[in-house]
């Protein structure tokens, strides 16, 4: 067996400092997952299409399947497990929750974080462009309509 | 849809840079915003020995306009162009909003877009529009590839395996010229199945300039010169824009795919340069009027 290239990674994950060994070829997605055990990232087609595994890198949101994990070195990131505040749902969260914007809720997390950094933006946005916003996150159950229903309750 | 093995190398100097790809060649890759390398790592498309990250490497993420050049360093984000854009090159701007999606242009670099050379790609036709080029950096020195000699063949450059780009050059259009950037692709973000760049520039109502790019419609952007040498000149009426259209869809050589035959793109490149040129014309000032 091969040595397997390994590097020491430092970066701040929804505020909690975090510092690994990492396989230089793990991309974050499998670094938040496997390694810090935060599997609310969801991982799909990997190859930056599905927009499942979209987290918020330095506040913008990123795939996280087309990050090396080392590549995140020195950076702030945000996963769906750092958006409620304690016990209390994020406002985005609770109107997917009042609009049923979730069914299998597996692009849930990447549109979630999607739509908190669009909202930051563009705080007013129309209807289309919402839907122009999560135009790179599939989901295969909604059929969108009460995903862009909550996110326009939270922008009104 | 794991990368193979890889050493990484994340250099701090475009020296650095510059000594690994000279020192690995072929065997290595060059990592930017990894929008495109990424997909093709995970997928094992592409198997580097080496992956060269450039972004660490210091004041390649500055975008600089002078004498009427826009430098835009290799690692700008596509959505820090597009932001930056908006008031001032509004044609880069729009082209930029139909790469990928937010996520992705907040990664994706406009360096590596034009570099990767997807024949379906806007950088690469805007690039070709606006009298770019890019500059390349190896240890023999620099070079500026004009875009006409950089695209030859899908996702196939005329750089070197041992140069960085360090910096794309755009001259952005005159005051006042038109402008219109036209696709058909499947879904908002997808590559276009073929688009269409339009530039025009009058002066008392007659054409002074025109660039037409299409890409989508054959293995690398083209510019339709045909199209160009009917308008320029000319007063603009509905029947010069239409013949202007005609030329512009001739001569090309579109790819057929699962996703569109050649004859449909062939058809499209023509309706979407009518399209853009009506556009571009009616978003034109002239003075003279």
């Amino acid at each position: 067996m091969s040595l397997e290239p390994v590097r020491t990674v430092r970066v701040r994950v929804n505020g909690v400092e975090q510092e690994r060994p990492v396989e230089v070829r793990k991309n974050l997605a499998d670094f938040l997952r496997d390694d810090l055990d935060l599997t609310g990232t969801h991982v799909g087609c990997e190859h930056g299409v599905c927009g499942a595994c979209t987290v918020l890198l330095d506040g913008e949101p990123v795939r996280s399947c087309l990050l090396l994990a080392v590549q995140a070195e020195g950076a702030s990131v945000t996963t769906i497990e750092g958006l409620a505040d304690e016990e209390r749902l994020h406002p985005l969260q609770q109107a997917f929750w009042d609009h049923h914007g979730l069914q299998c809720g597996f692009c849930t997390p990447g549109i979630l974080l999607t739509a908190k950094a669009f909202l930051e933006e563009n705080p007013r946005p129309s209807e289309a462009e919402i839907r122009e916003a999560i135009s790179g996150n599939l989901c295969r159950c909604t059929g969108y309509h009460f995903i862009v229903e909550a996110i326009l309750a939270v922008a009104r | 849809m794991k990368p193979a093995s890889f050493e990484y190398v994340d250099p701090r100097s475009i020296d650095e840079a510059v000594e690994q790809l000279a020192r690995h060649g072929e065997e290595a890759k060059v990592l930017a915003g990894g929008q495109s390398l990424m997909p093709m790592l995970n997928l094992r498309l592409a198997r580097p020995a080496v992956i060269v990250d450039v972004n660490r490497v210091p004041t390649l993420d500055r975008i600089t306009e002078e004498n009427g050049t826009l430098r835009v360093g290799a690692l700008v984000r596509q959505r820090a162009l597009e932001r930056w854009s908006v008031a001032r090159v509004p044609v880069l701007a729009a082209g930029l909003r139909l790469v990928g999606h937010t996520a992705i242009r907040n990664r994706g670099t406009v360096a590596g877009s034009v570099v990767h050379a997807d024949p379906a790609a806007e950088l690469p036709a805007l690039l070709l529009c606006l009298d770019g080029s890019a500059v390349a950096r190896s240890r023999a020195g620099e070079r500026e590839i004009a875009a006409e000699a950089l695209f030859q063949g899908p996702l196939m450059t005329t750089l070197r395996p041992d140069e960085l780009v360090v910096e794309t050059r755009w001259a952005p259009p005159p005051p006042g010229t038109g402008w219109s950037v036209q696709e058909v692709a499947r879904r908002h973000g997808d590559f276009a199945l073929v688009g269409v760049v339009a530039l025009i520039t009058r002066i008392h109502g007659v054409i002074q300039r025109a660039r037409i790019g299409l890409f989508g419609a054959g293995p690398v952007p083209v510019r339709a010169a045909a199209a160009e040498r009917v308008l320029v000149g000319q007063t603009p009426t509905p029947a010069l824009v239409e013949q202007a259209a005609e030329a512009a869809g001739e001569n090309l050589e579109p790819l057929s795919d699962l996703h569109a035959p050649a004859a449909y793109r062939a058809r499209v490149a023509r309706t979407l340069s009518g399209r853009a040129l009506g556009e571009a014309l009616t978003r034109a000032a002239d003075d003279a009027r």
